[in-house]
């Protein structure tokens, strides 16, 4: 690595520590700048750098929040009675009880979503094109209609997470540090895989699977491998995020297409698919966007994103980062893989 | 020497269409293969059912001694059996040295195989396939901005950098610049005497073909028409009217 | 004893009741099949996956519903809607989807997925979020004993709908646009060369297909429910039938739809109106699945 490259990564760490800090008054909303920017480098590794477009991975997103959600109660109260609208009042969590809970939830989840992408992967990943991106979306919904209609973990009147012991502002702190340990750890993985004989595999199978397949490439393997992979990541955004937000609503939390769902496509593709960056700032140019304006479209900002993804598709579709490397092939230019 | 591919009476109908009908070749290990016939005549069906892209409807196909015809185009390629296709595939939005890299046979090798980086002897081999097709200047350009003869150069030396035993290749040299054809088949002779790699090849250029092969066959509305060396083909009055008479 | 067996074994004390519940399904499944048959049309003509489709159906229904309000007959709603969604159909081709036809299929799909959104949204912002019908005051009739009732307008829904299919077939089989429509389906190159306006047609398809949304959308207001977001679960239906039945087969959409529209209604009530979402969904992944394993038997993979 270069020395500037080294002033960068410095300049940028020390800038993640000092956020929030700097502005106490937005850790929660820094904290969710990292969920975002992990949310769309997951959706990268399907959508960008191997192809498919997943509009369902808001799946494993809540599978990891229900999952952490069912381990931080289940060890300690029973679930169906902790969810009973009737008697949840009385069920409490000593602080050592959150945290130990809170550490197996953060374990189980990208454990849970990990492997429903194992499953639903070799399930429908030998879908292509479309077929694959509707049988997504499908199930990315279903998720949403499942958990709703089932009473143990409160079906459509949602989740209670318990409630963090400290005070107001070190709970903002603490799950500051806990996405942002996220978005770096994903950051790292997924750049580090994508250096490996596994990023090849992932491009062949974008630009011609057939061929990839006719020169020996375990494709199958690689694809479900790959969903894996991200689903691990999302789990655990998932797992994340519930407690932050401190209400899991089946539709409109965990599996929440209309938003969390559309934001990761989106937030990829505006800083250009199948780059490395091209997610992290399409996350920050989108979260930092969305928190300025979204208040002033008055309930009309879902409309502004529908026609933002249509708008950035037709006119923009190679990103920020894939523009950025059209006009300055240069200081932009491809990995050249192998040229270390 | 037993046949290292040996195809005994392949069978492919599409729909009303046989495109191939009982045809039986072998290719033997060392070889270079010539495979011709006018347009429409089944050459890339048999190619097809040999890699395993579909599955024929009788007949037997052995590579080395091992019956493959119901294996599938993975395993078969893993076997080191491996083609190119006449509308040449290659990876358009990676780069010509990544194209190579993604070529290398490491992928056969499980996951911790794919959890390390490209080797520096497979980087090294690499960039001698790219010098090896005189694309070594072409290295970091992404290769959908190849010009269509560059792409066929590309794709063959992916197939090289895969170590084949055997090499199919589909019209090496249609849309190849005339300039650069000597230059071509110079490589695959070179890939067949200095790599080891048995070649069978599909050519419509009738100089090239007789040029390159030690032996012919010749297929003409989906069936087997003859069978012999370059001058035995020239000299086949079948060959002849199978060609004047296809168009 | 669970719910889903009481209710199954209600079928064997009153076996009236499980030809109620097939009934209803099959009724509502005709009005599937008119979304599935547009879905396969601008599927085969412009090769684009048009994700919005749900989304055009529910705006259908809401159109019926506010044109209703103005005072409109009912049934006069269907050929209202299905103008005022011809029209849209066509501003929709000339500002969004003609950029994307003849592109990969990702673009597309993307486009028209942020449509759906679009739209989706849109109808949420105009109407709201509450659960919306359009009462078509035609009653019902008793049949079995009376134990079975059979609601008018969902005949009257099954008729139209069957009426507009084969108007449909009629249209593309002797109309002179028909069977440039068909030309463009089976090979734009070629169908260019002969002097067909392919963009034109192009626009004449998606218009057609928006009107054949909005008639649905109107029978589905009158004789279901309609909400802002209802529209995807059209969409997965219409997918599901079109992967189903094929491109090319009317007779065979209106089968899948009729039985995708019993099993989705046999399921409601066997497990709860709340799985009926998820059963549609699983349903569509199930299809998908049985049908790339079985072309994978062949090594081929669904396209
Ligand atoms: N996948 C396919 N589906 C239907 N017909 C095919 C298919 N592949 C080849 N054919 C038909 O089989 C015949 C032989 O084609 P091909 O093997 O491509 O000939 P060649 O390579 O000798 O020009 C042709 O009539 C062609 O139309
Ligand atoms: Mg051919």
């Amino acid at each position: 690595m270069s020395a500037r490259r080294w002033a960068l990564h410095g300049a940028l760490a020390l800038l993640t520590a000092a956020a929030p800090f700097l502005l106490p008054a937005l850790a929660v909303q820094l904290a969710m700048l990292w969920i975002m920017v992990t949310l769309a480098l997951t959706w990268d590794t399907l959508g960008g750098q191997m192809g498919y477009n997943s509009f369902g991975n808001i799946l494993f997103f809540g599978i990891g929040m229900y999952a952490s959600a069912i381990v931080q109660v289940g060890l300690f109260h029973d679930v169906a009675a902790y969810t009973d609208p009737a008697g949840s009042g009385s069920l409490t969590f000593t602080p050592r009880e959150y945290y130990l809970g809170l550490a197996a939830g953060l374990l189980a989840a990208p454990i849970a979503a990990t492997l429903a992408a194992l499953a639903f992967g070799a399930l429908i990943l030998g879908l292509r094109g479309p077929y694959f991106a509707i049988a997504t979306l499908g199930l990315g919904i279903a998720g949403g209609e499942f958990a709703a209609a089932w009473g143990y973990v409160g079906g459509a009147s949602g989740f209670l997470m318990p409630v963090f012991p400290g005070e107001f502002g070190r709970r903002a702190l603490f799950f500051y540090a806990l996405a942002a340990s996220l978005g770096i750890a994903t950051f790292a993985a997924l750049r580090w895989l994508y250096g490996r004989r596994f990023g090849l595999a992932l491009n062949a199978i974008r630009d011609d699977e057939d061929k990839a397949e006719a020169l020996g490439l375990p494709t199958v393997r690689v694809k479900i491998a790959a969903w894996a992979v991200s689903a691990f990541f999302l789990g655990l955004a998932g797992a994340i995020f519930g407690n932050l937000n401190g209400l899991i609503e089946p539709r409109e939390v965990a599996f929440s297409g209309a938003t969390f769902g559309v934001w990761m496509v989106l937030m990829a593709i505006l800083g250009g698919k199948g780059t490395m960056w091209g997610p992290v700032v399409g996350a920050v140019v989108f979260h930092v966007t969305k928190e300025l304006f979204w208040t002033y479209l008055l309930g009309w900002q879902r409309v502004a994103l529908g026609v933002l993804i249509v708008v950035i598709v037709l006119f923009f579709p190679l990103g920020i980062l894939g523009h950025a490397r059209r006009r300055w092939p240069e200081t932009f230019r491809a990995r050249v893989e192998g040229a270390a | 020497m037993s046949a290292l591919l040996e195809v005994r009476g392949a069978s492919k109908r599409f729909g009303g269409v046989v495109a191939n009908e009982k045809i039986s070749i072998s290719v033997r290990a060392g070889e270079i293969v010539g495979l011709i016939g006018p347009n429409g005549s089944g050459k890339t069906t048999l190619f097809n059912s040999i890699a395993g892209t579909h599955q024929i409807d009788g007949g037997a196909i052995a590579f080395d001694g091992a019956e493959i015809s119901r294996l599938r185009t993975v395993d078969i390629a893993r076997l080191g059996l491996i083609r190119t296709y006449q509308t040449t595939r290659v990876f358009k939005q990676m780069t010509c040295v990544a194209n190579l890299l993604a070529a290398a046979p490491a992928f056969g090798g499980g996951t911790p195989a794919l959890l390390a980086r490209p080797e520096r002897a497979e980087r090294a081999r690499a960039d001698e396939f790219l010098f090896f097709v005189g694309l070594a200047d072409k290295r970091g350009m992404v290769a959908g901005e190849l010009s269509f003869g560059q792409q066929k150069l590309l794709e063959f030396a992916m197939a090289l950098m895969r170590r084949p035993r055997l090499l199919l290749l589909d019209e090496p040299t249609a849309g190849i610049n005339p300039t650069l054809i000597n230059a071509l088949m110079d490589r695959m002779r070179r890939a067949n005497a200095e790599l080891g790699v048995t070649l069978l090849v599909i050519e419509h250029n009738m100089a090239v073909i007789m040029n390159l092969a030690r032996r012919i066959y010749c297929l003409a509305h989906g069936e087997l028409l003859a069978e012999g060396t370059p001058e035995d083909i020239r000299a086949d009055p079948r060959v002849l009217d199978a060609y004047l008479g296809a168009r | 004893m669970p719910a889903p067996m009481t209710n199954l074994l209600l079928f064997l004390e009153a076996p009236a009741l499980l030809v109620q519940v097939l009934l209803d399904g099959i009724l509502i499944g005709a009005i599937y099949a008119l979304a599935a048959y547009g879905m396969a049309l601008v599927w085969g003509v412009m090769n684009i996956v048009n994700v919005v489709q749900g989304e055009l159906v529910i705006l259908g229904g809401y159109l019926a519903i506010m044109f209703s309000g103005l005072g409109v007959s009912a049934f006069l709603t269907v050929p209202l809607a299905a103008a005022a969604l011809f029209a849209l159909g066509w501003v929709m081709y000339a500002g969004v989807v003609f950029r994307v036809t003849g592109k990969d299929m990702f673009v597309s799909l993307l486009a028209t997925f942020g449509l759906s959104i679009l739209i989706a949204q849109l109808i949420n912002q105009i109407w709201g979020a509450d659960v919306r019908s359009l009462d078509a005051e035609l009653g019902s009739w008793l049949i079995l004993d009376s134990v079975v009732t059979i609601s008018r307008a969902r005949v009257a829904a099954l008729a139209a709908a069957l009426v507009l299919g084969a108007a449909l077939v009629v249209f593309l089989r002797t109309s002179r646009l028909g069977r440039a429509i068909r030309a463009t389906a089976q090979n734009a190159r070629a169908a260019r060369a002969l002097g067909v306006d392919t963009d034109w047609v192009y626009a004449a398809t998606y218009a057609i297909n928006g009107a054949i949304c909005g008639a649905a959308g109107a029978l589905i207001a009158m004789i279901w429910v309609i909400h802002p977001f209802a529209g995807l679960v059209f969409t997965i239906r219409a997918f599901a039938i079109v992967i189903l039945a094929g491109l090319g087969n009317l007779a065979l959409v209106i089968a899948a739809a009729l039985g995708l529209g019993a099993a989705e209604n046999f399921v409601g009530f066997v497990l709860g109106a709340q799985f009926q979402g998820a059963f549609v969904f699983s349903l569509l992944v199930a299809i998908l699945v049985w049908r790339s394993r079985r072309l994978a038997r062949s090594r081929k993979v669904l396209r």
